[in-house]
């Protein structure tokens, strides 16, 4: 009971953050209340026991993520101009999208089954071969390392690629920037 | 009350749902790229709560299996554990996530640079100039169109 309690403070502080960025035109907000949605859904990471997501969330999402966004801002601009744009059909978009995604929720199992079908095949079978095989306490480390361990290099490969892609795009900036002001004076 | 049952088992969903509309509408109806990624952040964060959800089995706690002082495992088959598959599935899309959000600050930071601005509208209507004045310069050359 006091579970669901949380949950449901924490989800609508998470909507209202979203909402806030929704409207607030000052970039260094947006950014601050990125970060501030990224701590509370790590909370609510804690709260579903999720703890290794959880402070993995807390780390990229609310530290890293906000020092590059904070370092693009100050490249950038500031502050939004104001939209003139009507909203009215991207919310009717919204609504139709959100409407087909409930609906596709309707023969899901009930939150918390321990029947679910995600619950039943493998993991089981992970949980049982952690202490077996493996002989490391924390499941999500054994399967993260050494079952899915592809996954992890192909992770790697991922975040290699995008380096390799910022650093190629940013190479030359400071350079380009001074040769701008040369010419301007 | 079968009907009770079902909205509670399924309202986090919505929930979810609710949050992850909240960021597609800051994608499309926002027009400052940084706000965009700002929105893209918060849908992909909903889809991640969304999964681990799937994992929670009612009752049950993280799986950790508890060590005693020597570094034993202490297993105890009364616990109940959540699945743990959805948190490394989410473990790697964190981090995926991060990789693709940094690409596409340095991607704004280049648009910054040529057109002098990181609003979509205003890029749009200096793309147009450019096409018009295009088409004045080599539009009867190509038919009319450049």
């Amino acid at each position: 009971m006091i579970e669901t309690l949380i949950n449901i403070v924490l989800f609508a502080m998470l909507v209202l953050t979203a909402l806030a960025v929704v409207r607030i035109n000052q970039l260094f907000a947006v950014v601050m209340l990125s970060g501030v949605f990224s701590l509370l859904s790590a909370l609510l990471f804690v709260t579903l026991d999720a703890v290794d997501v959880a402070f993995t969330e807390a780390a990229v999402g609310a530290g890293i993520s906000t020092v590059l966004m904070l370092g693009t801002i100050a490249l950038t601009a500031r502050t939004q101009k104001k939209s003139t744009r009507s909203g009215m059909v991207p919310f009717i978009v919204v609504v139709v999208t959100g409407a087909v995604l409930v609906y596709g929720t309707l023969d899901m199992p009930g939150f918390g089954d321990p029947n679910a079908p995600a619950s039943l095949h493998v993991a089981p079978e992970y949980m049982i071969g952690s202490i077996k095989d493996i002989d490391v306490p924390n499941v999500v480390t054994s399967i993260l390392a050494s079952y899915r361990g592809y996954d992890t290099l192909g992770e790697t490969a991922v975040v290699f690629t995008a380096g390799i892609g910022v650093l190629a795009l940013l190479s030359g900036l400071t350079r380009r920037r001074r040769e701008d002001e040369e010419e301007d004076v | 009350m079968i009907y009770l049952d079902f909205i509670i088992g399924h309202l986090n969903y919505w929930l979810f749902i609710v949050l992850m509309m909240t960021g597609l509408y800051i994608v499309v109806a926002r027009g400052n790229l940084v706000k965009k990624i700002v929105g893209l952040n918060i849908f992909q964060t909903a889809v991640f709560m969304l999964y681990i959800s799937i994992g929670k089995v009612t009752g049950g706690t993280a799986p950790i299996y508890p060590v005693d002082n020597q570094g034993h495992m202490q297993v105890d088959p009364s616990i109940i554990y959540s699945n743990p598959l959805p948190h490394v599935l989410i473990l790697t899309a964190i981090v995926v996530g991060i990789a693709t959000t940094s690409l596409a600050l340095a991607l704004i930071i280049r648009i910054r640079e040529v057109y002098d601005t990181i609003e979509e509208e205003d890029i749009l209507e200096i793309e147009r100039k450019l096409s018009a004045a295009d088409n004045k310069t080599h539009g009867p050359a190509m038919g009319g169109r450049a």
